[in-house]
C-alpha cells in the first residue's frame, strides 16, 4: 500500500484511473479544474480540455456507450451548461461506466453562485454520492463506476472546494482495473425519439426504486453511534465539522445520497428523540429525510447560504444539543473572545485584482475613455469591476455577455429614456470563454443586423483556472500540438465585416480603435490580443518616477496597477512588481515615468 | 497551524511543505488550500493540521496553535484564529493592498504590536531579505517554516526530504538555504 497527501481532486483522478477509465474530458472550472490536469499526467488514459462543459458530457457519453470507462468533471454551474445531454442520459443508459464529477462552491470562492448540484441528482433521477475526504474521493470513483454499470445509469460524485481542494492522507494501491465492454447497436433504447422515450422514462423510475436498496447496502456501517441522545445525519465535508464540533454525538454519516437509504436513516432516527441535520447550501438532505415523514432539525438553525465550519456548525446547534445532553453548549468550547484585535470589517479588504502588466487593464482604461456600457463575461478581466477601472455593467455566466449586448442594444435603440446609451454597448470576454459560449451569441448578432462591438481578450490560455490550453492555444491537454484556432478567420467566417487585433498595451491605439467601431454601424469585433503576463512575464525593463516631474496628479492611479502607489504626494514605482508594460508612462501628461533597464 | 499571506507569496506551497513533512512524521494529515481567482493578489489563507486522527481540515477560530504570517495585515487578519498559548511567527513585510494604494483605506498602524500583544509568543524576520540572501526573496516562505521548525520535534531530514519533493527542482537549494537561515535566526534569537 502506498501513503500518500492528495487532495481531494488529485484522488479523484488516482481513483479513476485505477477504476479503468479510458476517456476524461473536462472543461477548467474552479473548484473541478485540477481533476483532469493530475489525470492527464496517468498513462494510458485519453484526457480532453473540451470547448465546454456541454460537449465534455458529449464525449463522455460517446466513450462510455463505445465501452470505455468514462469520467467527465465539470465546476457546478457547468453542469448547466451540460444539462441537456444530462438529463436524456439517464434514459439512454451507459455501457461502460460513466461518473460526473461535479465540484460546489459553497461560499463561492471563485464562483458566481452558490447553487446546489444535488438537486440535479434528484431532477434526473440519477445516483450520487459525496465523498468526505480524499480517500474516499478515490473509491467512491470505484464504487460509481461499478453502480454506473450495474444499474446502467450515469453517476454523479458530488465534492465541493473543502473537499477538492484539502489534502488528506490517501492509501491505496497502483493496480488498474482494464475494462473493455462490447458495443452493439440498440436503437429503441439509445435513439430518444418520443416513441423510444416513453419506453425508456418507466426504466428511469423502476431503477430509482432498486438504487435505493442499492444505497441501504452503501449505507451499511454508516451509524456511528457515541451518545445516545443526540443524532446526526450529515455528508461530505460537513461530516467533519460535525465531528470536530460535537465529537460525542452519533453520526449518521450518508455517502450515497441520492436516492436516500430510507431504512437506514428511520433505524437511525429511533434512537434519537431529536435529530438533526448538518449540510452546506439547500436542505437537500432535510427535505429528502422529512419527506419520509421524519421530523429533523436543519435549516431552521443552519444558515442557507455560504460555507459552514466546525464553529460555524457549533454555534447553530449549541443551544439545542446543551437542551438534549445537559452538558454545557453542548460539549462545544466556545472560543474566547479577545479584545485588543480590530475587528475584520475595520481592516481594509484585500479583493484579488489584476496583476501588473495585465493586458486587460489597456483594454479596460480604454472602454472607459469611450464612456462605453460594457457587457462583461467571466475571466480574470472580471476583476476589473472594481475601482479605480470600475469598467463593467453587467456580467451572468460563460458566454452571456454577447447575447446580453444584443438584447441590451434593442432596447436602448427603441427607447426614449436610454437613447443615450445607444450605440455605446460593448462586450468583452476573454478567448477561451469566446469558444466555450459566445460564438453562438456573435452568429446571433450578425445575422440579425446588430449595431455593436465584440472585444475578444485574447490572452493565450484560459488565465484564471491557471493557464489551461484550450482550442485557440494551438496544445491540447495531453501536451499534443494542434490546429491553432483562428479568431479572426473564425469571426469572418460567420459574417462579421470588420476584425481588428489591437495590442492593449498601446492605450491610444486601442481607444481610437474602439471608438471607431463603436461609431461604426455594424457588428465588428476587437481582438486584443496580449499573452497573458503571468506567461510572459518580463520585458527587461521597468519604469520609475522621476520625482522633479510628478506633479502628483494621480492620472495613472486610474489604471489600477499594483505596482503604482503614491509616496509624498508623488507617484511612486514599486520596481518589484512593475513588468514594464508602459501603460503608466503612456497616461502620465508631464511625462515624468521613465524607462529603465531592469526586470529579472 | 494557519499560513496568511497575499496570493502569489507562496504560502500554498509552504503549506504542501508543513504537510508533507507532518506527514512523514507518521501522522494523519489535513490541508486546506485557496486555488483560482482568490490568488490574484487577493487574501489568502491555507491551514494545516496534523495529529493522532484529525477531522476538519478548517481550523476553529481560536484554536490554532501556529500562525504564519507572509505579511502584516494578513497576520492581523487571521489573529483571532489563533488559540491561548499560540505562537505568531511574522513576516515582517508590508504589502499594501489597492484599497490602500488609492487612498481608500487606511494601513492599520502598529500591527506588530497587535500581534506581540494577542499571541503568547512572537517572532519577528524580514524573511524577504533573508530569502533574498539566500538567492530569491520567492523563497521567504521556506524562511518562516526554517523558523516554525526550531518549535516543532521535526528532524532537519524530514524537513529538507519535504522541500525536495515539494519545491519546483530548480528552486530546491535556494529554499534550503532559505530554511536554514529562517532556523539560524530564530534558534540565535529566542
Amino acid at each position: 500500500m502506498k501513503r500518500a497527501l492528495l487532495s481531494g481532486n488529485e484522488a479523484v483522478a488516482l481513483g479513476a484511473w485505477r477504476a479503468g477509465v479510458r476517456v476524461a474530458a473536462a472543461y477548467p472550472g474552479t473548484p473541478s479544474t485540477e481533476i483532469l490536469e493530475e489525470l492527464a499526467t496517468y498513462p494510458d488514459v485519453y484526457c480532453e480540455w473540451s470547448p465546454n462543459e456541454k460537449v465534455a458530457l458529449e464525449v463522455g457519453i460517446g466513450s462510455c456507450l463505445g465501452g470505455a470507462r468514462s469520467l467527465v468533471a465539470m465546476k457546478h454551474v457547468g453542469l448547466n451548461v451540460a444539462a441537456d445531454p444530462w438529463m436524456t442520459l439517464p434514459y439512454i443508459g451507459v455501457n461502460a461506466g460513466l461518473v460526473l464529477a461535479i465540484a460546489d462552491d459553497p461560499g463561492m470562492h471563485s464562483s458566481q453562485n452558490e447553487q446546489d448540484s444535488r438537486y440535479y441528482a434528484r431532477m434526473s433521477k440519477v445516483p450520487t454520492l459525496e465523498p468526505a475526504d480524499s480517500q474516499e474521493c478515490l473509491e467512491m470513483v470505484g464504487a460509481a463506476m461499478d453502480i454506473s454499470e450495474r444499474y446502467d445509469t450515469p453517476v454523479l460524485l458530488r465534492v465541493e472546494t473543502r473537499i477538492s481542494h484539502s489534502r488528506t492522507v490517501v492509501e491505496y494501491r497502483e493496480d488498474r482495473l482494464r475494462v473493455d465492454l462490447p458495443y452493439e447497436k440498440d436503437a429503441v433504447k439509445r435513439v430518444m425519439i418520443p416513441g423510444h422515450a416513453r419506453l425508456r422514462h418507466p426504466v428511469v423510475i423502476s431503477r430509482l426504486e432498486d438504487l435505493e436498496r442499492e444505497a441501504e447496502a452503501f449505507a451499511a456501517g454508516a451509524m456511528e453511534m457515541r451518545s445516545s441522545r443526540v443524532g446526526i445525519v450529515t455528508s461530505g465535508v460537513c461530516y467533519q465539522y460535525t465531528r470536530e464540533a460535537f465529537p460525542e454525538a452519533s453520526i449518521l454519516k450518508l455517502g450515497f445520497i441520492y436516492p436516500l437509504p430510507e431504512k437506514t436513516i428511520r433505524e437511525f432516527a429511533s434512537h434519537f428523540h431529536r435529530v438533526y441535520v448538518v449540510e452546506e447550501l439547500e436542505p437537500f438532505l432535510e427535505e429528502g429525510i422529512k419527506a419520509m415523514g421524519i421530523d429533523v432539525v436543519g435549516k431552521t438553525r443552519i444558515p442557507r447560504d455560504g460555507e459552514l465550519d466546525p464553529t460555524l456548525v457549533a454555534q447553530s446547534l449549541a443551544e439545542l444539543i446543551e437542551m438534549d445532553t445537559g452538558v454545557k453548549h453542548g460539549g462545544w468550547t466556545p472560543p474566547v473572545p479577545h479584545a485588543s484585535i480590530p475587528d475584520e470589517s475595520e481592516l481594509p479588504g484585500r479583493p484579488p485584482v489584476m496583476c501588473p502588466g495585465c493586458p486587460h487593464r489597456g483594454l479596460f482604461y480604454a472602454l472607459n475613455r469611450n464612456k462605453a456600457v460594457v457587457s462583461s463575461d467571466i475571466g480574470c478581466y472580471t476583476l476589473s469591476v472594481l475601482p479605480p477601472l470600475a469598467g463593467i455593467d453587467c456580467q451572468v455566466c460563460m458566454g452571456a455577455s454577447v447575447g446580453m449586448a444584443l438584447g441590451m442594444e434593442r432596447a436602448f435603440a427603441s427607447s426614449e429614456t436610454n437613447s443615450d446609451q445607444a450605440g455605446k454597448v460593448v462586450c468583452v470576454l476573454g478567448d477561451s470563454t469566446f469558444i466555450h459560449g459566445g460564438i453562438t451569441g456573435l452568429i446571433d448578432m450578425v445575422y440579425n443586423n446588430t449595431i455593436s462591438t465584440i472585444i475578444i481578450l485574447d490572452n493565450r490560455t484560459t488565465a484564471m483556472t491557471g493557464f489551461q490550453d484550450h482550442p485557440g492555444t494551438g496544445r491540447t491537454l495531453m501536451g499534443e500540438d494542434t490546429y491553432a484556432l483562428d479568431l479572426v478567420d473564425l469571426c469572418r467566417a460567420v459574417g462579421v465585416q470588420s476584425v481588428r487585433v489591437v495590442d492593449p498595451w498601446e492605450l491610444e491605439e486601442m481607444e481610437a480603435v474602439i471608438r471607431e467601431e463603436m461609431e461604426a454601424p455594424r457588428t465588428s469585433v476587437i481582438i486584443s490580443r496580449r499573452a497573458c503576463v503571468l506567461r510572459e512575464r518580463r520585458t527587461g525593463i521597468i519604469y520609475r518616477v522621476r520625482e522633479e516631474e510628478c506633479t502628483g496628479c494621480k492620472r495613472c492611479l486610474r489604471l489600477g496597477c499594483p505596482a503604482l502607489v503614491m509616496r509624498d504626494e508623488k507617484a511612486f514605482v514599486q520596481e518589484d512588481l512593475c513588468v514594464g508594460c508602459s501603460m503608466c508612462a503612456q497616461v502620465c501628461r508631464p511625462e515624468a515615468l521613465e524607462e529603465v533597464r531592469g526586470g529579472d | 497551524m494557519l499560513l496568511a499571506g497575499v496570493g502569489g507569496q507562496g504560502n500554498v506551497l509552504s503549506a504542501r511543505v508543513l504537510a508533507e513533512a507532518a506527514l512523514s512524521m507518521g501522522y494523519d494529515v489535513k490541508t486546506s488550500e485557496v486555488h483560482g481567482m482568490a490568488q490574484r493578489g487577493g487574501s489568502v489563507v491555507c491551514m494545516v493540521r496534523w495529529g493522532e486522527k484529525v477531522h476538519s481540515p478548517l481550523i476553529e477560530v481560536a484554536k490554532a496553535d501556529f500562525l504564519l504570517a507572509f505579511e502584516l495585515l494578513e497576520g492581523l487578519r487571521f489573529l483571532h484564529f489563533l488559540g491561548a498559548g499560540g505562537t505568531a511567527i511574522v513576516n515582517d513585510y508590508r504589502l499594501d493592498p489597492l484599497t490602500v494604494l488609492r487612498g481608500d483605506a487606511i494601513y492599520p498602524e502598529g500591527v506588530m504590536g497587535f500581534i506581540r500583544a494577542y499571541a503568547a509568543r512572537t517572532l519577528e524576520l524580514d524573511a524577504r531579505e533573508l530569502a533574498a540572501q539566500a538567492g530569491n526573496a520567492r523563497a521567504a516562505g521556506s524562511c518562516l517554516l526554517g523558523a516554525l521548525s526550531v518549535f516543532l520535534d521535526f528532524p532537519a531530514s524530514v524537513w529538507e526530504e519535504s522541500i525536495r519533493g515539494s519545491v519546483p527542482s530548480k528552486a530546491v537549494e535556494v529554499n534550503l538555504k532559505a530554511f536554514a537561515l529562517g532556523k539560524d535566526s530564530t534558534a540565535s534569537s529566542s
